[in-house]
């Protein structure tokens, strides 16, 4: 219901087609390939559609930090709706880090707190890395890859998006 | 140094005399490179910058510290907490003006120069440690402090201490209205 196949024994699945270019439902349906394990989530947002939701939130951040009522107040920390939960943590230097959640997920603080820590190290570490620039650095997916996959299991009702 | 995620927290320590052996030798380089002792200050002065500027991060990510409210608070947070916690020096902060932006870090021990007693004679106006104003004006750029960091006095030059001058150029801007 509104979720899709992510990923058949550990490999990310492309559309209809596996890792290795087989058809999903052909691969599932054949015994032979038994026990597997499937991962399933909401469909990932497309890089267009990351940068859309990425530079309407950077606005509406900027709005709430002014409209609030309190004086001196950050931006917003945190989004809620039916289906998900959007978490920002913004750094003193102005980065922002936003994350969709499962609304039930639980530690998305420390998970937060984790990727700062992972992006000062394997992206602002690395010498090839331009500031403000896509991140495209081996190390830095790898260990944002495995900080995700702890923060989902610590999670207490299954996976996060 | 790093710390890879999911292992225990190990502390992979390099020597502390290859830092500062990799240190002279860079200025080494830039002196062979540089005839001029000004060019070579201000190549060291980038570098740092550039240092600086990524660092940041790095100390607000480990240091979990939050924002401070004054001048006088950053350069106590600097002295304190940063050159402790990548050069394991505390230098002593004053405040050098009554406006109450310009401020003194007093370095006791440098560990940059562990091996260096003197400049020599055609190298007289050299700042040997120049990276490290670079490293600060980066760093203190990024949290939207504009400063001017400058050797005010140095040992090797043969004053008594070694003294960093930082000023604060403008007041802190709103972070409300940044990014």
């Amino acid at each position: 219901v509104g979720h899709a196949v992510l990923a058949i024994n550990g490999a990310e699945v492309n559309g209809r087609l596996t890792a290795d270019g087989k058809d999903v439902l052909e691969f599932l349906s054949n015994p032979a390939n038994y026990p597997v394990s499937i991962r399933f989530g909401r469909h990932r947002l497309s890089s267009n559609e990351k940068l859309m939701l990425a530079s309407m939130f950077h606005s509406l951040f900027a709005i709430g930090s002014q409209l609030s009522p309190e004086v001196g107040s950050s931006g917003i920390e945190m989004l809620e709706t039916d289906t998900f939960k959007l978490h920002c943590f913004q750094t003193l230097t102005g980065i922002k880090f936003v994350v969709l959640a499962d609304p039930r997920q639980a530690g998305i603080d420390s998970l937060l707190h984790k990727i700062y820590e992972i992006y000062s190290d394997f992206a602002l570490k690395n010498p090839f890395y331009s500031l403000e620039m896509p991140i495209r650095c081996e190390l830095f997916d790898q260990n944002l890859k495995l900080a995700l996959e702890v923060a989902e299991k610590a999670g207490p009702f299954g996976p996060g998006s | 140094m790093s710390r890879p995620p999911g292992r225990k927290q190990e502390n992979h320590k390099i020597s502390r005399e290859l830092f500062v052996l990799t240190y002279g030798a860079l200025v080494a380089q830039l002196c062979k490179d540089y005839e001029k002792d000004e060019d070579v200050n201000t190549c060291l002065d980038r570098m740092g910058h550039s240092i600086g500027v990524r660092l940041i991060d790095d100390f607000l990510a480990r240091s979990a510290v939050k924002k401070c409210r004054s001048y006088s608070e950053t350069a106590e947070m600097i002295a304190q907490v940063a050159f402790k916690m990548y050069l394991g020096v505390t230098p002593s902060v004053t405040c050098s003006s009554p406006a109450g932006n310009e401020f003194s870090l007093i370095l006791d021990k440098n560990p940059l120069v562990d091996f260096v007693e003197e400049l020599p004679a055609e190298r007289a106006s050299l700042c040997y440690c120049n990276l490290l104003c670079g490293v600060i004006r980066g760093a203190l750029e990024m949290v939207h402090l504009a400063a001017e960091v400058t050797f005010l006095q140095d040992r090797l030059k043969g004053d008594p201490v070694t003294e960093i001058g930082i000023t604060f150029l403008r007041k802190a801007e709103d972070r409300k209205h940044k990014r």
